[in-house]
């Protein structure tokens, strides 16, 4: 259905005259602001999430991107030799911009998580690790892989598109779900707010028949109930939606706690996102209840 | 006026009436009689377009009713008055609130304050203005549903037993607001048992009487 802006800045303006035909009705009143702010509360940590999952993949495929890892696997005797190997190779390859050995102490931090901070690896035959920066356009992951396999047999170069690809779908299907999740509420609110309009239609029935009789048409009549039902939707979606960003306010920063789940908020500008929630769920109010009236009138006459 | 060329209406495959025709010329006074169940609510029911003949044509100020859309037929009843039996108020507002209320469907109320209070003097309401419909006795109702169909100056005006509730004295004063209404030039069509009403008013205005029998309208015997 096409909305019309200047519609519905009028009906905002009001008729004062209008509005008071029809009498106010609780039930649906309450219904509405219920259902509104609801709606646009649970709207906030939907936009939240997808905001969130957006940075994340675009932070993943950045840094991800950037980087790689190359392991050498390597007899004792042979690891010092395929370790300068490996840096002659990678220092010479177009697009390599740094490459650095991680110490033992990193490669123990690595792995603290599966064997404890006290693994004695200097007795191991854990494989070295190779942290690979890239510069421009990035290297040949082929012609790099061809030069290894010939000059340091022990090497696999690991460019992390194996785990990057993935990561980066995951974090866009969960933006896309978030999306698809505000597009679910602004339905369920419009579903919401017609059962509530045409119950208000159906309670006033009498009114509608009264207003018809001396004249009053359609969208006169429509416009009474379509005018209450966007302001309280207004109303109800302003108060939801303050509350949702209070609660994504208090959640504890990236900062203080890390991780991923600590990291769904919204950062800099991105908090005048939640404020276009209250004049969406107007609008869907607007649409909503215009449609129903006027099918309901049409079905009355 | 409004026009009827062999008019049929049938519900749920009953027919109520048919091969009605009728003319309601301007200024013209018409009193509408018959048993109960006969169809004159009905027919006036078709002279305000609330509901659409089954057969023949009904015309409202030359347009034919059944090609009219819904927002035509709106535009045509703020030129009908119509005082319903049960008077038919919005129990919220006040009885200046309802009496103004075709007004303000049209958008014209702030033009007509002044004729407000003179019409709501003229009916007898200006203590009750303030009240809601509840508050009103039977008479009270009947005048302010009046007050109603002529606020907006229309050239027709539709009532359907408009003393039904109400007492000898009460009908009579009903009834001189309404020739008075017609002497103004307005097209006038009652529907009534009260054969003293019409005995009344046939001695003040010239009415023209049709009955419905038998699925038929007849005027003073003669089938129209």
């Amino acid at each position: 259905m096409k909305i019309d802006l200047g519609r519905l800045f009028d009906l905002i303006a009001g008729d004062p005259q209008a509005d008071r035909a029809v009498p106010p009705t609780g039930f649906t009143a309450r219904l509405t602001l219920f259902t509104a702010g609801s709606m646009a509360f649970l709207a906030v940590f939907a936009m939240a999430l997808s905001l969130a999952t957006g940075r994340l993949a675009d932070r993943w495929s950045a840094e991800l991107a950037r980087t790689s890892t190359l392991r050498i696997s390597a007899p004792a005797d042979q690891a010092d030799a395929q370790l300068r190997a490996a840096i002659t190779v990678l220092e010479t390859t177009p697009g390599v911009a740094a490459a650095r050995p991680l110490t033992k102490d990193e490669q123990r931090a690595l792995l603290a998580p599966w064997f404890g901070p006290d693994l004695p690896i200097e007795d191991l035959p854990i494989p070295q690790l190779i942290e690979i920066i890239e510069e421009g356009d990035g290297y040949d992951p082929t012609g790099l892989r061809a030069r290894l396999q010939a000059e340091v047999p022990g090497a696999v170069l690991d460019d992390h598109s194996r785990w990057r690809k993935p990561l980066v779908a995951a974090a866009n299907r969960l933006r896309a779900l978030g999306w698809l999740a505000i597009i679910l509420i602004a339905s369920s609110t419009g579903a919401m707010i017609t059962l509530a309009a045409q119950a208000a239609l159906a309670a006033n029935a009498q009114v509608i028949r009264v207003m018809r009789l001396v004249g009053a048409r359609d969208i006169y009549i429509a416009g009474a109930f379509v005018r209450r039902f966007t302001l309280r939707a207004l109303t109800g979606a302003a108060i939801g939606t303050l509350a949702g960003m209070f609660a994504i306010w208090l959640l504890p920063s990236t900062d203080v706690a890390g991780g991923f789940l600590t990291g769904l908020g919204f950062q800099g500008l991105h908090w005048l996102w939640p404020l276009t929630i209250p004049p969406l769920a107007a609008t869907v109010a607007f649409a909503a209840t215009r449609a129903a009236a006027l099918r309901t009138l049409k079905e009355q006459s | 006026m409004i026009e009827f060329e062999n008019v049929a209406y049938s519900y749920g495959g009953a027919e109520l009436f048919s091969q009605v025709s009728l003319t309601l010329a301007a200024g013209s006074f018409h009193f509408l009689t018959g048993p109960s169940g006969a169809g004159k609510t009905t027919l006036l029911k078709l002279c305000y377009g609330a509901l659409q003949a089954t057969a023949g044509n009904v015309h409202l100020f030359g347009d034919d009713a059944a090609t009219m859309d819904r927002d035509a037929v709106a535009l045509s009843r703020r030129r009908i008055g119509v005082v319903h039996q049960d008077c038919q108020f919005l129990d919220h507002l006040s009885v200046t609130d309802n009496i103004a209320l075709p007004l303000t469907v049209s958008g014209r109320d702030a033009e007509a304050v002044g004729n407000l209070d003179d019409l709501i003097g003229w009916v007898g309401l200006r203590g009750q203005a303030a009240q809601l419909p509840p508050q009103l006795s039977g008479g009270e109702r009947q005048r302010a549903a009046l007050a109603r169909a002529v606020i907006m100056s229309p050239d027709v005006i539709v009532a359907d037993e408009p003393t039904g509730n109400v007492d000898w004295e009460m009908s009579q004063r009903l009834l001189t607001l309404l020739i008075e209404l017609n002497r103004m030039g307005k097209t006038v069509i009652i529907a009534t048992h009260d054969m003293n009403l019409i005995r009344t008013a046939k001695s003040q205005v010239s009415t023209r009487v049709l009955r419905l029998k038998d699925r038929r309208l007849m005027q003073a015997g003669v089938e129209l």
